[in-house]
Order: C-alpha cells, then structure tokens, then sequence
C-alpha cells in the first residue's frame, strides 16, 4: 500500500511548479488524473532535454520525469462539452490542482465557487506567479525573477558583479513541493471540518518565506536595518574556507573560524601548524597569517583529487564537499547503491534513468508505478468510468474535445 | 482557521523536535503552522551545533561585529541577554513552537524522552547519525515504547552507506549532488561561487510532505513507520533537466550565469548603488512588447535583433543596449514599467526593498510577533494561503526552555518536587550551563 493511496487528484497543471507537486502526491501512490490540452499538451512537452537534441512530444526530458505515475486525459476545456466533463471528474476528486493564470479557471466555469458546489468537501490548489490576488496578481514571471523579487539573489554572487540565479527550476520547485505539503494541510483541514478549502500558493512568496537566507536575512534587517549583500571574491570568514581547485576538479573546504583545529588534523598536524601564533585570538582573520597559510594548503589541495580532499576532510570532521558535475553524480557508487536513481521503461522514450525517492518510508515506499503519459493515453479509460460509449469517444474526439 | 473554534489542520498531533540548524527546523515549522504541537527538545549543558542557536552561546560584541547579518544581526547588534533566544537564523522557523529542556547525556535524561515518546505522534530530527547513536536515539527504541509513532530522520547524505558520518551543510550537499556548478557566472571558474542553501529549503519543505503523508497513511491504518530523508538525496529531483540531460546525452551541463535556455534573460544594472532588474523575454511576442514599453528606439532595428534567434546568438550586443535603458530608471521603476506593458520583470529586491514591497503588504504576508528576550517585530510568514490567510503566528519565535513548565507537569505529570529536583540537577532551565562560553 502507498501512504497516499486514497487520494484523488485532478490535475491542471503544466510546466514545473504545479506539475512537481502532483508529481509528489502521484509518487507517493495518489491516483492523479493529468489534463492537457488536445494536440500541443503540456508546454513541458516541447522544452528539452531531449535524446539527440530532437524534439519529440513524448521524449522532453523534463516532462517524462515531472509526469511519473500519472494518468493523461486531453480535455478541450474551452469547449462546453470540455468543460463540463471536467467538472464531472472534479465531483469525484479529493483535490484539484492549477496552475493557469488567476481567473482562467473562472472564466472556464471551473472556479473554485463552481467545482464546490457539486463537491463540498474539496481542496483546491492554485500555484501561481504572484498570488490570487494584489497588485502583482496579472504579472508574469521567470525563475529568475521569482528569485530576485522573493529570494537572496540580491546576496548571492561577488559583490563586483551582478546578482546571480540558481541552476534552472530549482525555484519552480520549491514553490511545486510548498504545494504538496499546502495540499496535505488542506487535506487534514477538508477531513475535519467537512469544509472545502482553497490554497493559494504565490510563487514569489515561497522565495521570500523560504529558508534558504531569505528569512534570516530579512528577520536580520528587520532587528538591526542592516542589509545583506554579495561577497567580496576574496574570503574574509577565516581559512581554509571558500571553494579551492584540486587536482581534477574543485572541492568545497568550510574548516576557518572555529573549525580550524579540525583543519589541522585534516592537513597532518604539520609541526608549524602546532604554534601559537595560529590559535591566537585573531588569527582567522589576520591575512598574513591566512598568506602563510596557503603557501602550505594550496600545493597540499592541488596534489589531490576532490574525493580525496573530501575523504581526508571527513576524517578529521571538517564540513567539505567535491564540486560535482552531473557525470560524477550519475557515476557515484554510494548513490547508485542507495537506490538513488530510478529506471523505467517508456513506450518511446525508451528505457531511461531517472531522478528517484526523495526520501524513503518503510511502510509505504516510493516507486514508478507507471512512466509518464503519452498525450491522451488514459482518455478512453476515463472516458469509460464517466459512462461514456466508445461511439461517443470518437464524436468527441472529432469535435476536438477530446 | 479565521473562525475561533475551527480546528487547525493538525490540532492534537504532538511533534518531538531534535532538530539543528534549519532544514529539520524548517520541516517542523510546516507543521506547527498547521497546528501541530511541536516541542523542541533542547538542553542547557551542550550548545546545539552552530549555526543553531548561534555560533557561541554567548558571542562578544566583536565577533557579532564581523559576522554577517543573517548569522549575527541580533535586535540592536547587540548579544544582550540570552543571545541564543535573539538569533534571526533560529528565529526564522521558531514560531508556533515550543521548547523544553532536558539532558540525554544522563540516564534520567533518557527517561524523561522516553515519556515524551510515549505521548507523541511523530519524532523529527535531523543531526548526524552517530550522535542519534552516542544517545540511543532509534526507531526500534521508539516503537517499542508506542508503535504508532512516526520517526522522520533527515540525515545529511543517509543513515547507512559509505557516507553515513559524512557531516555537510546545505552549501556541501548543494555541491556533492551537482547544483554548485550550475550556479557561477559564465566567465569565472568554480572558485567564486558562493553558498546558497536552498537543500535546506528543500529538505525541510521535502520533510513535511513525507510527515504529512505518513500522517495519513497511520490515519487509515494506525501505522506509524520510519521515514529517512538524506537531504542531498532529497535535492536531485530539483535538478530534474540537468539529471536527465546527462541520463539521454550524457552531457554535463555548464553554467550560464543568469541566462536561460531557451529566453533571452539578464540581470541588469538600474540607477542608484548595486541596484539591478531580472527581463526574461521568452519569445516574439515579449519582443515587441518590450521594444512598445521603451519606445521603439532605433536600436531595436537592427538586423542583429531581427528575430528571436538571432537576438539568443547576438545577445551580448543584445544585453549592452538593454542595459544602456536600465541604467536610466530605478530598479523598481523599470520593473513597473515592463510589468506594465506585459514583460516578465523583477527587481531584485534586498532585504529593506522587499519590507516595503507592495504585494507583499497588500497580501499579508508579514506577520507581527513577540519574544520577551526579543521584543516585537514582523516577520517573514508562511509560504501558502488557505482559505484566505496565511498560517497564522499563535506564538512568537520559542525561548530556550519557556516550555518547560508545561511540558513537565502538565503533559508528562511530573511533580513539583520532581521538578524541582531536574531543576536543580540542570536538566531544566532557560539558560545555557555557564560553562558554556
């Protein structure tokens, strides 16, 4: 049994942000039903990365992995017909979840005011940009700007340059996994008060509420007035601290400040390491010293791989890291044997390696039940459970309804 | 939630807190924002590991000096009384929470967790496998004691494996599983990125999903079960196009600084000190907008910018002029205008910018909160809305031991005399032992 086996979920989304949190509810065993449109389907469909570079509806890499154990439906929802079967699926399911622009659902009739009144207890889910509401609600967005208007951009970088964004998406789904648990409180909520709920998730808000920096750094100017900016390229924290170049790579040393005893054992104990003149209050942050220092580490950090530097690291308790690629990633035995990574066979996509279980529950473990969907591959299956004949599937898929 | 007398989500669901640092510590905020009773289990004889509590238990003025804010900007600059109770990076996720004392290092200290155990729901922590160990901390302790218990473990990289005592911040984890280098500038090499710790972000919102889910699981069944979320385990699905990319292509992604793949994107400089405004312009459409929202200067003609292919391959030339428009308005003001004529656009914010961003006030999403040792201020809130308003502040960021009383004798019934006596061998207190520096 999966933890969530007893969930329903309509699922409107596209892209990432709405897509990774019914990814997650799907993963975890909820039945989601995906809609897309007719034809073009989910835009995830024509983004990359794809086999070869050549695009293909069914072979976008980012859709096959955002997509896992769902169920696809094509729905024309701005036809009548269209819309009015996707209010019969929502009278069955325990949440909906969106992610069009505020108000496109209202004006398809498939507000949250409409989707109640024939299911009291429902949940419904809007992820987008700004909010459902506020002067920002029409703005349009990027991950980029999401970061730059809710999140630390403003701070991350060197402070001789410009701000700097994250690796693509990460913010979209950070804001799609806010999502997922803003569904399981909701869902609590639906139970127990025997009322529907709405959620309201703001793209932008789960950057300026996340707790990477963010929070701290606005709770810091809030106390004090001051601001929190970008770096100098030159490290002033202590040392060794910072990213350092190794014999095949970069690794990430955190030993200066307080942990640089720690350093010391990691280097050896070499005798000169031993004087005074190194724990004396001030030191970290005096740069002869830190001068002095690097004559002996950096020779010592470029004779070694980044493994080997962070091996060595571990064993004296010192906070270190290899910068990896993707390649060492996939190539890491550790992960690979932790049962990191998933496999799973698709029709066309073929056979692929994916990104696997967040996290792992004894009981009610995670799996790829089911690759993702080929465009409308569950619309006669769903069309069946609605009632309708196969002579009606073909009139509706004529009419351009399904 | 507004009506008084509606239940909150997970009112009567109890949450034992060992957590440090913040991904734990976020993953329960989730949760007593939605009503759980969440108790941190602290002690007055060891200081967390920092950055927990802060740095030092009691850091001088100087040290607070040359920290940054976001670790140091107690209320005033100043460490004043009880410095740990004052920490923005602790007093980020500690509202709605409460906190107790207790000293597992000594068997009486262990039995006073054991009650705890016995009348909760769920057990979260997230340090270092072989310290749950020094301190007997398993789930088949705690299952024992009440089978439907939740354990959630976060641990940095696994509970078992190879990397089991690997210790790691958000910063490592971010470089063992592949996001560092993704994330510099185009022209540098990996020596200048700096830290971001969004595995922490991602770990504790990851954390109170799965929480939540075996929350249900145990509502159908009445099981509780063990959780193990490694935090850099948890993060990869977050890099889902890179991952896969290397899974069809084998290819490494490099980074593109603040470009974008299929967009023209930049982050470019506005009027005033490191004032800057992100422009994504994903197609033609976006194109004709913008040149309509600057006013059609000549520049936009060029057979260099003619279509959106050849603006991606001429964009360096692309940026150069773009920048020469930003440069003359206000961060804020060139976000307007673009917004305004339909061009995705964003200032970056700083802190004091986002205090007086609009949307941010008309929603409600700051939220005003009180700490004796802290005095009143407003707070960054909660990342969603439900019906209507944002999880609120019941109580404001939790004291070192404030609950002790509670917890003590009103949930575990211990006597006065009982208390008195933990009191005086120094499991309870509000104040770190003084041998603590």
């Amino acid at each position: 049994m999966e933890a969530l086996s007893n969930v329903r979920v309509l699922d409107f989304t596209h892209y990432v942000a709405g897509p990774y949190c019914t990814k997650l509810l799907a993963d975890y065993g909820a039945d989601v039903l995906k809609i897309e449109r007719p034809q073009a389907g989910d835009p995830a469909r024509r983004l990359g990365p794809f086999p070869d570079d050549a695009p293909h509806p069914e072979k976008s890499g980012l859709f096959l992995h955002l997509n896992t154990n769902k169920r696809g439906v094509t729905l024309n929802l701005k036809t009548r017909e269209g819309a009015s079967i996707a209010r019969r699926l929502s009278e069955s399911a325990d949440v909906v979840v969106e992610n069009f622009r505020p108000g496109v659902m209202e004006r398809l009739g498939l507000g949250y005011e409409a989707l109640v009144e024939s299911n009291p207890r429902l949940v419904m889910v809007s992820i987008s940009n700004f909010g459902q509401d506020g002067p920002y609600r029409d703005w349009r967005g990027s991950d980029a700007i999401f970061y730059a208007m809710g999140g630390e951009m403003y701070s991350t970088g060197l402070d001789d340059r410009e701000p700097l964004k994250m690796a693509d998406d990460v913010v979209l789904y950070q804001a799609g996994t806010v999502g997922a648990v803003a569904v399981m409180g909701a869902l609590f909520a639906a139970r127990r008060s025997d009322e529907a709920q709405r959620v309201d998730v703001s793209i932008f808000e789960t950057q300026a509420g996340s707790i990477d920096r963010r929070m701290s750094a606005l709770i810091a100017y809030q106390y004090t007035g001051g601001i929190s900016g970008r770096r100098p390229v030159e490290n002033t924290g202590g040392y060794p601290q910072g990213v350092f170049p190794c014999k095949d790579g970069y690794v990430e040393i955190t030993g200066g400040g307080i942990y640089f005893p720690r350093s010391v054992r990691m280097l050896g104990e070499p005798d000169f390491l031993a004087e005074e003149r190194w724990h004396a209050p001030g030191a970290q942050q005096d740069p002869d010293l830190k001068a002095e220092f690097e004559e002996f580490f950096y020779p010592w950090v470029l004779s070694r791989t980044k493994r080997e530097v962070w091996v060595a690291a571990q064993a004296a308790r010192v906070l270190s890291a290899p910068i990896n690629t993707m390649q060492d990633l996939h190539a890491d035995p550790v992960f690979a044997e932790r049962g990191v990574f998933a496999e799973a066979e698709h029709p066309v996509a073929g056979h692929l390696r994916y990104p696997g279980r967040p996290f792992l529950m004894e009981r009610t473990p995670w799996s790829i039940r089911a690759p993702a969907p080929l465009l409308g591959q569950h619309t006669p299956e769903v069309l069946g459970e609605l009632g309708y004949t196969a002579t009606d599937a073909a009139r509706l898929k004529e009419e351009g309804v399904v | 939630m507004s009506e008084p007398g509606v239940a909150l989500p997970l009112e009567g669901v109890r949450v034992l807190d060992l957590t440090i640092v913040w991904a734990g510590p976020y993953c329960t905020s989730f949760l007593a924002d939605m009503g759980a009773e969440v108790i941190r289990i602290e002690s007055t004889q060891t200081f967390p590991p920092a950055p927990t509590r802060g740095a030092r238990a009691r850091p001088s003025q100087e040290e607070l000096d040359r920290s940054p804010y976001y670790l140091a900007g107690l209320p005033g600059r100043v460490p004043g009384d009880r410095p740990w109770n004052r920490t923005p990076l602790f007093n980020a996720h500690a509202r709605n929470k409460r906190s107790m004392t207790v000293d597992l290092l000594r068997p009486e200290g262990q039995q006073v967790l054991d009650r705890l155990v016995e009348v909760s729901d769920v057990f979260v922590e997230n340090n270092p496998t072989r310290t749950m160990e020094r301190l007997s901390i398993s789930y088949e302790r705690f299952r024992a004691i009440n089978p439907r218990i939740i354990m959630m473990r976060m641990p940095a990289y696994g509970n078992s494996g190879p990397y089991r005592d690997y210790r790691g911040f958000g910063l490592h984890m971010d470089s063992v599983v592949g996001h560092t280098v993704l994330r510099g500038y185009a022209d540098m090499d990996a020596s200048t990125v700096t830290p971001v710790l969004v595995c922490d972000a991602a770990g504790g919102t990851h954390g109170a999903f799965a929480v939540l889910a075996a929350l249900n699981h145990r509502e159908r069944t009445g099981e509780g079960q063990l959780i193990e979320l490694p935090q850099a385990e948890a993060f990869i699905p977050m890099l889902g196009s890179h991952f896969m990319d290397y899974s069809m292509n084998g290819r490494n992604g490099g980074t593109r600084g603040n470009r974008h793949p299929s967009a023209i994107q930049g982050c470019y400089p506005c009027k005033g000190e490191d004032r800057w405004v992100v422009i994504t312009l994903y197609d033609e459409r976006d194109w004709q907008r913008f040149r309509a929202a600057l006013g059609e200067p000549a520049w936009t003609r060029e057979a260099a910018f003619a279509d959106h292919e050849s603006r991606l391959r001429n964009q360096d030339a692309l940026d150069a002029r773009i920048a020469g428009w930003t440069s003359a308005r206000g961060h804020v003001e060139a976000m307007e205008t673009l917004q305004a004529a339909g061009v995705a656009a964003g200032a970056v914010l700083d802190q004091a910018d986002a205090y007086a961003d609009r949307q941010l006030h008309e929603r409600g999403f700051f939220q005003e909160a009180h700490q004796e040792d802290t005095g009143t201020h407003l707070y960054p809130g909660a990342p969603y809305r439900r019906s209507g308003e944002f999880p609120r502040f019941r109580r404001g960021p939790v004291r070192l031991g404030e609950d002790n009383e509670y917890v003590y004798k009103r949930l575990l019934g211990y006597s006065d005399d009982e208390y008195a006596r933990l009191e005086a061998n120094g499991h309870i207190g509000m104040d770190y032992d003084e041998s603590i520096e």
